[in-house]
């Protein structure tokens, strides 16, 4: 017998008996619809925490001055090495890092900055154009601080939108002049609300060209430098480049600490990918019991057809022949029902997604295939006890039988 | 040498406790083109004995040589291929498959044979018609008359042109004009050449039968070659 016979003969066979074969397509659809629709939402919701990580910067690198360490007391901890500050030549020579692509240094201070009479205390941000971009934030008006020389110490300045609602109330900001400590900025931009992040408010600060900080502050040191890796994948190569550029700079002291939100990342996206595969998992459960359907419908199938079995054997069908075809019927059945399953699956999704707009809760492919694969392989795994029970029949006492 | 030899075939069936011997120190030789009755009381073996024949059971003891080739010993596989092509089975209940149509029917061992569809659906449509099945064939057995039902295993068995055809009371389950048909039909196959071997329990069909053999306990009682009213 030829395979795309035996196929044929299982499709006739598959297809006489209606109601069976539906309801045992159904039960292999929502085993398989359940894989699809749960692990969408669980990697829905794992897309949406990477996603939400993303915006605030997730290809950040934080590098600070000084080494914190965990750690027992060792022998160097009673050398006193006192860690040397970051200067804006370090945040320059990390720009010649090939897995970097922006740098923004932080000069950090508090002051008070004054306009047309009403005066308020301010954290005072020295940073560059490029702040803007590593921190994805956005202009509510005019625009960010001018791509120039670090050291050049423009007087011009971008305020947080909660300082331009107390300073200016209704007024436009964009061109007046503000008092910032001693010195007088021109407002150039007012950033968007942006809240919490990084443990700063950025809608109560006020922005100034990193040199004319560091002059209001009369400093010339650093309080961060925020670094941006060309992507999530470079970030390890990042850090060491980071690393073994600020030894070079320090006299081969590795003396700053380096921070990233991918840490955090990787742990939400470790614990919602584990979340994912256990409900799959739990699917997968659903899978089994229409497998064991499958059984039951084949050897229901075999009583029913045991004289149809004696004669096959009766016109020179071989043991092989029959469990072939058997087999073939039972693969059928589950792959219909996989077929199924994928369809009501993705309309699932599709309505999780109607229903919560903000999580994505596309199926994975994973977790499609893997549907297809369990499908397939229960009804096959299922499919091979009746197989053989109906290719280990007697033909005298099958035929006799009805 | 015979087509059909059999030496001292057993066949004992254990039921229970007891041991039936459904077939005892059977030898026999059937040459090719004979139109052969088995006939006797229920019981008797013959239809043990149309089994054996037709390697759908195997002796417990003797040889069963078959166009001069033992076939007792031959494997589960080599014996289904000798079903195929060399033996057509006709039954009273006629055994069609109910979900296939009449043409579908006739095509089961070409498609068990591998035959590839083109040349399948020309054989078909040539048995359609030999038996007179044209309009018929996409009919559903449920769809046919008992008649009917019968050409359609007859034209099943014979699509493979096999040597021997065993008929299991074909006509048991057919009215008398019908019966007649069939068995009109079977001996025309048989004086094409093809060996015809019957089991019947009605005398009418027996008595046309050249060869009739009596079974009685598993034995041939008697063994009697007669003119017979069979054509040809």
């Amino acid at each position: 017998m030829t395979s795309s016979d035996t196929l044929r003969f299982a499709w006739r066979a598959a297809t006489a008996y209606r109601l069976r074969t539906g309801l045992m397509v159904l039960a292999m659809a929502i085993g398989v619809a359940a894989v699809v629709v749960l692990t969408a939402l669980g990697d829905g919701a794992r897309r949406y925490v990477v996603g939400e990580f993303s915006a605030l910067g997730s290809n950040l690198v934080i590098v600070l001055p000084g080494r914190t360490q965990t750690g027992g007391v060792n022998a160097g901890s009673f050398i006193t090495s006192t860690p040397r500050d970051l200067t804006l030549e370090d945040a320059a020579a990390l720009l010649r890092a090939p897995q970097i692509s922006l740098i923004a240094p932080l000069a950090v201070g508090n002051s008070e900055i004054a306009h047309g009479g009403r005066l308020r205390e301010a954290m005072v941000v020295g940073t560059t154009a490029d702040f803007i971009a590593v921190r994805k934030m956005g202009m509510a008006q005019g625009r960010f601080l001018p791509a120039e020389d670090l050291r050049r110490a423009s007087s011009v300045a971008v305020i947080g939108a909660t300082l331009r609602a107390e300073l200016f109330g209704a007024d436009s900001p964009v061109g007046r002049m503000v008092r910032i400590g001693d010195r007088r900025f021109r407002v150039i931009g007012v950033l968007a609300p942006a809240g919490q992040g990084l443990g700063m408010n950025s809608d109560e600060q006020v922005f100034v060209p990193v040199a004319a900080a560091q002059a209001m502050f009369n400093s010339n040191t650093l309080f961060r430098i925020l670094a941006e890796a060309r992507s999530r994948d470079r970030i390890p190569a990042a850090k060491t480049q980071i690393l073994e550029i600020l030894k070079t700079r320090h006299d081969g002291e590795e003396d700053v600490t380096l921070i990233t939100q991918d840490a955090v990342l990787g742990t939400f996206d470790r614990i919602l990918g584990a979340l994912t595969l256990s409900v799959a998992g739990i699917a997968a459960i659903s899978l089994c019991v229409a497998g064991i359907l499958v059984m039951n419908v084949m050897l229901v199938a075999i009583t029913q057809r045991t004289a149809e079995i004696g004669l096959l054997k009766a016109l020179g069908a071989t043991d092989h022949d029959i469990r072939m075809s058997f087999l073939a019927e039972a693969a059928l059945l589950s792959l219909g029902g996989a077929a199924a399953g994928i369809a009501l699956g993705h309309a699932g999704a599709w309505g999780l997604r109607l229903l919560y707009p903000v999580l994505p809760a596309w199926p994975p492919d994973w977790a499609v295939a893997a549907g297809i694969g369990t499908a397939l392989a229960t009804g096959l795994l299922f499919g091979v006890l009746p197989a053989r029970r109906a290719a280990s029949l007697d033909p005298v006492q099958a035929l006799t039988r009805r | 040498m015979a087509q059909i030899e059999l030496e001292g075939i057993e066949r004992v069936f254990h039921l229970g406790d007891t041991d039936v011997h459904a077939l005892s120190h059977v030898s026999l030789g059937i040459e090719a083109g004979e139109y052969v009755a088995v006939m006797g009381p229920s019981g008797s073996g013959k239809s043990t004995l149309l089994n054996l024949l037709g390697l759908l059971d195997r002796p417990d003891s003797g040889h069963y040589r078959l166009e001069g080739r033992d076939v007792t010993t031959l494997s589960p596989d080599e014996q289904a291929q000798i079903r195929r092509e060399r033996i057509g089975f006709v039954f009273q209940s006629f055994h069609l498959v109910p979900r296939l149509s009449a043409a579908e029917n006739i095509a089961l061992p070409l498609l068990l044979a591998g035959v590839p569809p083109r040349e399948r659906d020309d054989k078909v449509r040539r048995a359609l018609s030999d038996f007179g099945l044209d309009s018929r064939a996409d009919h559903r057995p449920d769809q046919l008359s008992g008649g009917q039902r019968q050409r359609v295993a007859i034209a099943r068995a014979t699509i493979m042109a096999p040597a021997l055809l065993l008929a299991d009371e074909p006509t048991g389950n057919l009215d008398r004009a019908t019966g007649r048909d069939v068995t009109r039909l079977l001996e025309a196959l048989n004086a094409g050449g093809v060996t015809l071997i019957v089991v019947t329990h009605d005398p009418v069909m027996g008595a046309r039968a050249r060869r009739r053999l009596l079974m009685a306990d598993g034995a041939i009682e008697r063994d009697v070659v007669g003119s017979g009213g069979a054509p040809g």
